[in-house]
């Protein structure tokens, strides 16, 4: 029943959708609003229609309805009330479900918004969003439907289906899967919802972008417009993507953070991109520059979100996530292939149009500077692009080998792949030329600052970071790298922090604020750019953790009998005591109990643990976890005997500096959001320019 | 058209933009390349590192196979982990035809006739390392024709996702 509604409710969203997008066609091609507002209400109809389709999902979940396929592989009876709601994207069905309704929600809010200075827009941005809408119904309603029931045949085979095949009988189990043991983090609940609306809010800029290339409209207006979305998308991917990181770190126990598996560099992928169109519609608005650019940045994001959203669902790459073998895959290429081709024959169409007369200044100008910045973040996403697509690469391009005897050696069709370690040689140099321009650039004008005006603004921050290495060198650091890449982030950070300062007491002196005050109006006066600049702060944060971990992380591991000692640095765990027992929700647990000190001094007691779940059968890793500013502690029960007595065996992980990883992310996200708030003042005096503005109807 | 091209810009920053530019992309060649040489590994199905033979021997390669269970063993006080893999298609098409990847690392451990090869790792034991697991081992081939393993992926596609719960499949 409730699943018949929930797929009725799909069919109709779909049949909604189709309207819509003709609707909004032909509406704009007649000039008629009658059809363009009604292409809106079917839009804004959409959102409560995929709320009832939600729910129903939610509904069959929660009551354990194992009848139905995809209730049957993410649910069990000992999962609680909040892991059954979340299992809606604990699989591939769900999860389709899931990134159509938040789209859904992402286009009322569009919908919901004052049109009138921008009516032109309106159809076409109905337009590109329930298109994009209505290719995730059709994945839903035609391959991966989450209403699907379990049939069984007279012979017993079972066989799934909407509908009742002829001679079978419905087939409920007793039990389902259950989710993954390693996806009931929290850090991993929320991974994939913040990843989806991520991805999901970076469809608005690029419906507005292609709305203006369509009617025309081709300054910087659809930029002006969507600022904030890109500021909500950026957020949310960002976020999605930290806390992913944070879920390795807490739940792999391999010590690390971040492994470059090409799932977890599919989902940066668009972030890269993302991140050089932040930056450049910058340059678009102050100088009215780069154009073309702005367009091919916000066209590739979508359809690398796109790609995004397939790769981390299916198994075409081979990685350490759990992959979905499915159907989907043709689908999506040709989704992808048709809106590329379709986006920019329509940017070429408005080509000349788009062309600036603007010189560039001079390479300390801050539009060079930011055009440094967009090449680094695109080449850093061609050698991502590059690293992930190798294997496919390799094999296909072993056709240009045969064509041309003289490259078979190179293009020998033979599968190649690219480990973690490819990208350790690649990246670090995009991160510290990155680190160097988020040291310049601040202090840079537009236009008109050239090497002499840097140099007396940039003097003494650059003075001051000095002092870093020196330090760190008296302190018996030797590693030149590592010393390089701490100078470059103590520049950064102070040059950064300097900015705050210079700004902050010039508006003390002028108007009798008390500093801290006047700190607080600064950046609430510019929101967008102080926010950046503690978004910049918070990436020096996150840099310094990164630098710590993977220049000076040290490991060991060892079996000791209890009592038995394992000295890592400064520190020494004593293994105390072991129990082993089972617990109500159907796991059992082995729990280690380590004192640890500290130069010898007793600093607590770690409890690292190892979970099995019955049910699933698979053991899951917790860490004993000691965080300091200086330095983790990671402790690692791999494996013990039955009787505790006879031991138990370690592996110890010292991560200098990670601290400042994650907190750097805290901040990274808090200056996004600072950046992403409406902004009164500002808006006000533009008004009264008659500068065209609209970002005071935006809605999250 | 003609407008066109008085819109353009006159050269001065943008040339020095564009060498800048050119110069940080032949630099970021030459590091893919590079890093390509040092770092590049060809992945093999155990068939296709078997037909290799001698040749391969040191070579750091990436292989994928189907965990039997009854031949891993481990020794936690040496770390020493071993256990055999047996030979599964690499090609997703082919495996998606046979009945997608949990029925081929099925068909793979019970089937016999298939080629095995011996992996020996030294680490903790990996949580999913189980039976019916697929493996993709990196790693070189030891002179003895055992597989040493540097780093060790599994996947266990039986449990989630699959298209029927496993207690009830045949």
């Amino acid at each position: 029943m409730v699943a018949n509604l929930g797929f009725g409710t799909l069919l109709i969203t779909f049949l909604v959708s189709i309207y819509g997008i003709l609707a909004a066609y032909i509406g704009a091609r007649r000039n008629s609003p009658a059809l363009v507002d009604s292409a809106r209400n079917a839009m804004l109809l959409t959102f409560p229609l995929l709320t009832i389709t939600t729910v129903s999902i939610i509904y069959l979940l929660v009551g354990a309805h194992f009848q139905y396929q995809y209730v049957s592989e993410v649910i069990s009876t000992s999962m609680p009330m909040s892991l059954r709601i979340t299992a809606l994207w604990g699989g591939q069905a769900g999860s389709l479900i899931f990134w159509s309704w938040l789209m859904s929600a992402f286009a009322s809010a569009v919908a919901l918004r004052k049109w009138e200075r921008d009516r032109e827009f309106l159809p076409w941005v109905i337009m590109v969003s329930l298109i994009t809408l209505a290719f995730f119904l059709i994945l839903s309603i035609f391959v991966e439907n989450p209403f699907a029931s379990l049939w069984q045949t007279p012979s017993g085979n079972i066989t799934t289906g909407m509908f009742q095949p002829a001679g079978t009988s419905l087939y409920i189990p007793t039990n389902g899967n259950g989710m993954n043991p390693y996806l009931r983090h929290p850090g991993m609940i929320f991974h994939p919802p913040a990843l989806y609306l991520g991805f999901v809010s970076f469809v608005i800029p690029y419906a507005f972008a292609i709305a203006a290339l369509i009617t025309g409209r081709t300054d910087d207006r659809w930029i002006r417009i969507t600022r904030r979305w890109t500021l909500v998308a950026y957020l949310f991917l960002s976020l999605g993507l930290l806390l992913g990181a944070r879920w390795a770190y807490d739940v792999l126990g391999w010590g690390g953070y971040w492994g470059w598996d090409a799932v977890e560099v599919s989902s940066l992928i668009p972030w890269l991109t993302g991140t050089a169109f932040l930056h450049s519609v910058m340059i678009q608005e102050k100088r009215g520059m780069l154009k073309h650019w702005n367009m091919l940045l916000i066209i590739l994001t979508y359809d690398l979100v796109i790609l995004g959203t397939f790769l981390t669902r299916s198994g075409l790459l081979s990685s350490v996530h759990a992959f979905a073998q499915s159907a989907i895959g043709p689908l999506f290429f040709g989704f992808i292939g048709l809106t590329l081709i379709a986006s920019l024959s329509l940017l070429s169409r408005r080509w000349n149009e788009l062309r600036s007369s603007v010189e560039m200044g001079s390479i300390f100008s801050r539009e060079f500077l930011f055009l440094l910045n967009n090449l680094l973040f695109v080449l850093l996403f061609i050698v991502c692009f590059l690293g992930v697509w190798y294997p496919v690469l390799s094999e296909a391009l072993g056709i240009v080998g045969q064509k041309i005897p003289v490259l078979s050696s190179v293009f020998n069709g033979q599968k190649v792949t690219v480990g973690p370690n490819w990208y350790k040689d690649i990246t670090p140099f995009f991160f510290a030329g990155l680190l160097l321009l988020m040291a310049i650039a601040p202090l840079s004008a537009w236009k008109s600052s050239n090497a002499k005006t840097i140099a007396r603004s940039i003097w003494k921050p650059f003075v001051g970071s000095l002092l870093v290495p020196v330090v760190l060198i008296v302190f018996g650091m030797r590693l030149w790298t590592a010393l390089l890449a701490l100078w470059l982030s103590a520049f950064a950070a102070l040059v950064t922090l300097y900015e705050f300062w210079r700004a902050g007491w010039a508006r003390h002196q002028a108007r009798q604020e008390n500093l801290p005050l006047a700190l607080w109006h600064l950046a609430g006066k510019n929101r967008r750019r102080y926010g950046g600049y503690i978004v910049h702060l918070g990436a020096v944060m996150m840099a310094i953790g990164i630098i710590g971990i993977e220049f000076f992380q040290t490991e060991t591991q060892k079996t000791i009998p209890q009592g038995g000692e394992i000295s890592l640095g400064h520190y020494t765990i004593q293994f105390t005591s072991l129990s082993v027992f089972d617990t109500q929700d159907g796991r059992n647990i082995a729990r280690a109990v380590v004192s640890v000190d500290k130069d010898g001094k007793y600093v607590g007691e770690l409890y690292p643990r190892r979970d099995y779940y019955y049910e699933s059968q698979q053991p899951l890793t917790i860490v004993g976890l000691r965080s300091t500013p200086e330095d983790d502690l990671y402790v690692i029960l791999a494996d013990w005997q039955s009787l505790s007595t006879a031991g138990a065996t370690f592996k110890v992980y010292h991560n200098p500096l990670v601290w400042w990883l994650w907190r750097g992310m805290i901040v990274f996200i808090l200056g996004t959001l600072i950046a992403a708030m409406p902004m009164k003042e500002a808006e006000k005096v533009q008004v009264k320019k008659a500068v065209p503005v609209t970002s005071k109807a935006y809605s999250p | 058209m003609e407008q066109a091209v008085e819109a353009r810009p006159r050269f001065g920053g943008r040339v020095k933009f564009i060498i800048g530019g050119l110069l940080i992309v032949a630099a970021t060649i030459y590091l893919i390349i590079s890093s390509t040489r040092a770092n590049a590994q060809y992945f093999f199905t155990i068939d296709e590192l078997k037909e290799r033979g001698q040749s391969v021997i040191g070579q750091n390669v990436r292989i994928s196979g189907a965990v039997i269970g009854d031949s891993i063993n481990y020794d936690p006080k040496t770390l020493a982990l071993s256990f055999t893999i047996a030979n599964v298609p690499a090609d997703n098409k082919l495996i998606e035809a046979q009945g997608g990847l949990a029925a081929v690392l099925h068909a793979a451990v019970t089937d016999l006739s298939r080629t095995h090869m011996d992996v020996l790792y030294y680490g903790p034991k990996p949580d999913l390392l189980r039976d019916e697991a697929q493996a993709i081992i990196t790693g070189h081939m030891g002179e003895d024709n055992i597989f040493q393993a540097d780093e060790l992926l599994l996947k266990c596609p039986t449990k989630y996702e699959e298209a029927v719960p496993s207690q009830v499949a045949p």
